[in-house]
C-alpha cells in the first residue's frame, strides 16, 4: 500500500510539527508514505470565498502530485472534504475521481483502512476534543448531535487508546469554533466571540490541552488562548496519537 | 463581470459588530436560543422515526414543488367550492393592493393580524399604515416589536433580542403598565387585556397560513397563543395570506408536518393551536391571497429551488452559531438566519450579497431542518453565483486572484513562503479594506516556525 501524504499549505507553513507527527505515526504503523514535493493547497480558500472558478490551477497541481497512490492521507478534515467534494480536472478525469474516492482524513484512515486496534502512546493529561464541522458533518468522523442516530466517534475511539489520557466532556459537543476560512477576518467579531465561547467550554471542564483534527480551528482557538495568556495548550490529534510530544 | 454591479450592502458584519457591543446581551441571546435547540433535540430523539419523518416531509415537498401548478389549481378549485374567494398576487405590491382593496370595500379602519412572515416579506404593515389603516399584530412577540417600531428578529420568536426590562418599558409607554415592572406574568396579562379590546373591536382579521391542502381547499394556521383563532372567529372578514409554496397535497400529509413543525420549532410535541379553516361562517367573508413574489424564479434555480420546502420552523436559526451571536436584525431581511441567507439573494442579489458569507458553513442548519434543505451547500453555491456575477467587492476578487496564483504554482508558493511565511501576510490581506489586521485584533498570530514541513522533509526524509 502506497500512501501519498498531503500536508495542507498552512500546516506546511505554520505547523510543520503536525505534518511530522502524521508522517511518523503512519510509518510506525507500517505504512509506506511518500510526500509529493510539488504540492501546495487544496483550493478551498478560494472556493469557500465564492471563487471556485479560480481553483483550476490548484486542482491540476493536486492531481499531478497525487496520481498513482493507493490512498492519500491528510491531517485535516476540512481540506480532505474539499477535495472529496470539489476536485476535478478535465484533462485527467479518471485520476481526479480516483483521488476523490481514496483521500482520507488521518483518523478515518487509521480506523477504517488500517483498522488500528492499539497505539503505543501515552498522554497523562486532561484533554478536550474539538470536533471540527467539516470533519464531523462533512466526513462523518463522528455522530452529529442534531441527528436521531447512534453515537460514535472515530477520533474518540483513537484517543481512548492513548494511555492515561482523560477526555473531558463538553457542554456543547459539536458547536462550531467560528474559524470558517475567510469568515475569521471578514466577520472578525462573530468569529472571535464563537471562538472564545468554544474555548471557555473546554476551560470550564478543566482541559489542560485542546486537540482536534483540523489545524485551522486549532490555530484560531490557540490565538484566542494565547491572547488570554492561558496556560492551556493546543495540539493536533496526530501529535498526541504519535506519542512524541514532550 | 461588470464593474458597476457591486454596491456595498447593508453589511451583516457591521450590524453584528453593533449587536455585539453588549456582550451580556449576546450571551443570553445565545443561551436562550441554544436552550430551544436542546429542547428540539430532546423532542426529536423521543421519536424513533424522526429521521424517516424528515425524509418523508422532504419528499412530499419535492412532489409539491415538481407539480406546483397542478396543486395550486386544485387548491383554488376546492377553496372556491367551499366559498372562499381566491386571489393571485405576482409580487408584494399586488398582494398589498389586494388586501387594501378588501379592507376599503368594507370601509374598515382597523384590523388585527396574527403572525405571517409573508406579510413581513411584503411590508404589509407599512403599506397599510401609509393608507391610514391601523394594524395591530396580535402575536405577543410581534406586538412587542411593533410597539418598538422594529421588524421581527426571528421568524418564530420575533422579540427574542429584547430583554424583559425593555419590554416592560415599552409596555409602560404604550399600555400604561407600571414604570419599572418587568415581571413576565404581569406584562403578559397587560398584553392580554390590551389585545382583547382589539380583538373585540376589529371587523377584519388577517392570518398567515402554515399549510394549504390541495385536496380539500382548506388551510391550517398554527399558533401557540390562539391569536389567529381569536381574530378570525370574531371578525366579519378573514384574509389569509400565503406564499404559493405552502401547498401540501392531502390532509393526511398534515400528520407528518405538524409532528415535525412544533418539535423543530420549540421542542413541543404539537403547537398549542392547529386551526383548520375550510369555509367562511354564514355571516363571514373569507379570502385567500396566493403570493408568488420571487418564488417562481427561485423554483427555476436548480441549486436553490428546494429552499421552497421551508416550513418556517426556525430550527436552522436557533442552531446557527453565527445567528445566536449576531442577532436577527444583522440579516437585514424579513427572514433572518441561514434560511433567510439563502432566500434573500433570490429577491435582490445586490442588497443581500453579504448574507451567504455570514456563515462558517458548519452545516448544523441542514441537520436540524425538518424538510432536509441542504442549507449550507446552498450558502456555498450562492457565494459562487454572487462572486461570478460581480456582487462582491473588487478588492476581494483581486486578493483571491493573487492567492490562486501563488497556490497553483509550487515554485512561487515556496518563494512566497520563504519570504516571511506568506500566509501571515495573506490572512489580513483577505480583508485589506480594514486598516488593522483583523486576525490579530483579538487573537495572536501563530509563531512562524524555523522551517516549513517540506524543508524538514527534504533534510530528514527524502530518500534519493
Ligand atoms: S429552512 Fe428548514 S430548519 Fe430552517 S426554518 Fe425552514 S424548515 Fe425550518
Amino acid at each position: 500500500m502506497k500512501v501519498g501524504l498531503f500536508v495542507p499549505c498552512y500546516i506546511d507553513q505554520f505547523y510543520p510539527q503536525v505534518g511530522i507527527a502524521t508522517l511518523q505515526l503512519l510509518e510506525k504503523l507500517g505504512v509506506d508514505v511518500e510526500y509529493p514535493l510539488q504540492q501546495t493547497c487544496c483550493g478551498q480558500p478560494m472556493a469557500n470565498s465564492g471563487f471556485s472558478s479560480m481553483t483550476g490551477g490548484c486542482d491540476a497541481n493536486f492531481v499531478r502530485n497525487f496520481t498513482g497512490y493507493d490512498y492519500i492521507v491528510a491531517p485535516s478534515g476540512s481540506c480532505v472534504l474539499h477535495i472529496k467534494d470539489h476536485l476535478h480536472d478535465d484533462k485527467n478525469p479518471e485520476a481526479a475521481t480516483h483521488i476523490r474516492s481514496h483521500i482520507y482524513e488521518l483518523c478515518e484512515f487509521l480506523t477504517d483502512v488500517l483498522e488500528v486496534k492499539a497505539l503505543d502512546s501515552k498522554f497523562p493529561h486532561k484533554v478536550g476534543f474539538h470536533t471540527s464541522c467539516h470533519g464531523q458533518r462533512g466526513l462523518h468522523l463522528s455522530q452529529m448531535t442534531e441527528l436521531n442516530a447512534p453515537d460514535f466517534s472515530k477520533p474518540g475511539y483513537l484517543l481512548n487508546m492513548v494511555k492515561d489520557l482523560e477526555l473531558i466532556p463538553l457542554n456543547r459537543k459539536d458547536e462550531c469554533c467560528g474559524f470558517g476560512g475567510t469568515f475569521c477576518v471578514t466577520e472578525e467579531a462573530v468569529s472571535v466571540k464563537m471562538g472564545r465561547d468554544r474555548v471557555q467550554d473546554h476551560l470550564e471542564h478543566g482541559a489542560e490541552f485542546i486537540t482536534g483534527g483540523d489545524v485551522s480551528c486549532l490555530m484560531h482557538m490557540e490565538g484566542i488562548l494565547k491572547r488570554q495568556k492561558s496556560p492551556v495548550k493546543v495540539l493536533h490529534i496526530a501529535e498526541i496519537l504519535n506519542g512524541q510530544y514532550e | 463581470m461588470s464593474s458597476s454591479t457591486y454596491v456595498a450592502p447593508t453589511d451583516h458584519a457591521k450590524a453584528a459588530d453593533k449587536f455585539m457591543e453588549d456582550e451580556e446581551r449576546v450571551n443570553w441571546h445565545d443561551k436562550a436560543l441554544w436552550f430551544i435547540r436542546q429542547k428540539r433535540d430532546v423532542a426529536s430523539k423521543q421519536l424513533p422515526e424522526w429521521e424517516l419523518l424528515r425524509e418523508t416531509a422532504s419528499q412530499i415537498k419535492q412532489n409539491v414543488l415538481s407539480n406546483l401548478d397542478t396543486y395550486l389549481e386544485e387548491f383554488e378549485r376546492h377553496a372556491k367550492q367551499n366559498g372562499i374567494t381566491v386571489h393571485w398576487a405576482a409580487d408584494a405590491a399586488e398582494h398589498n393592493r389586494i388586501v387594501l382593496d378588501i379592507i376599503k370595500r368594507h370601509g374598515i379602519q382597523k384590523l388585527v393580524k396574527s403572525k405571517s412572515m409573508l406579510t413581513e416579506e411584503c411590508h404589509l404593515n407599512d403599506f397599510l399604515g401609509d393608507n391610514g389603516i391601523d394594524v395591530v399584530d396580535t402575536d405577543l412577540g410581534e406586538r412587542v416589536v411593533q410597539l418598538a417600531q422594529e421588524p421581527p428578529s426571528h421568524i418564530v420568536l420575533p422579540c427574542i433580542h429584547k430583554r424583559k426590562e425593555e419590554v416592560g418599558e415599552l409596555f409602560h409607554q404604550h399600555l400604561g403598565t407600571e414604570k419599572g415592572a418587568s415581571d413576565p406574568a404581569y406584562l403578559t396579562e397587560a398584553a392580554r387585556q390590551h389585545l382583547r379590546e382589539k380583538f373585540l373591536t376589529s371587523d377584519l382579521a388577517i392570518t398567515g397560513v402554515n399549510f394549504a391542502i390541495a385536496e380539500t381547499g382548506g388551510f391550517v394556521v398554527c399558533t401557540n397563543e390562539g391569536n389567529a383563532d381569536m381574530g378570525a372567529h370574531l371578525a366579519k372578514v378573514h384574509i389569509a395570506c400565503m406564499g404559493i409554496e405552502k401547498i401540501i397535497p392531502k390532509a393526511e400529509n398534515l400528520g407528518v408536518f405538524l409532528r415535525l413543525l412544533a418539535r423543530s420549532a420549540t421542542g413541543q410535541p404539537i403547537t398549542t393551536y392547529s386551526s383548520h379553516f375550510h369555509r367562511p361562517r354564514p355571516d363571514q367573508e373569507m379570502h385567500i391571497v396566493l403570493v408568488d413574489n420571487g418564488r417562481s424564479i427561485q423554483l427555476g434555480r436548480k441549486d436553490f429551488y428546494n429552499s421552497l420546502k421551508c416550513i418556517r420552523c426556525g430550527a436552522c436559526i436557533n442552531t446557527c452559531p453565527v445567528y445566536r451571536r449576531s442577532g436577527g436584525h444583522s440579516y437585514h431581511y424579513a427572514i433572518s438566519g441561514p434560511i433567510g441567507a439563502i432566500l434573500a439573494p433570490n429577491m435582490d442579489m445586490k442588497k443581500n450579497a453579504d448574507l451567504p458569507f455570514a456563515s462558517t458553513l458548519c452545516g448544523s442548519c441542514s441537520n436540524v431542518c425538518p424538510v432536509k434543505i441542504d442549507i449550507h451547500n446552498q450558502l456555498y453555491q450562492w457565494r459562487q453565483v454572487l462572486s461570478d456575477g460581480g456582487y462582491v467587492p473588487k478588492t476581494k476578487k483581486i486578493g483571491m486572484q493573487a492567492m490562486a496564483t501563488v497556490l497553483s504554482n509550487p515554485t512561487i508558493y515556496r518563494v512566497a513562503g520563504k519570504s516571511g511565511r506568506f500566509m501571515m501576510n495573506l490572512m489580513p490581506g483577505l480583508a485589506n479594506m480594514k486598516a488593522v489586521n483583523p486576525w490579530a485584533k483579538q487573537r495572536e498570530m501563530p509563531e512562524p516556525p524555523k522551517e516549513s514541513f517540506r524543508d524538514w522533509y527534504l533534510k530528514n526524509k527524502k530518500k534519493s
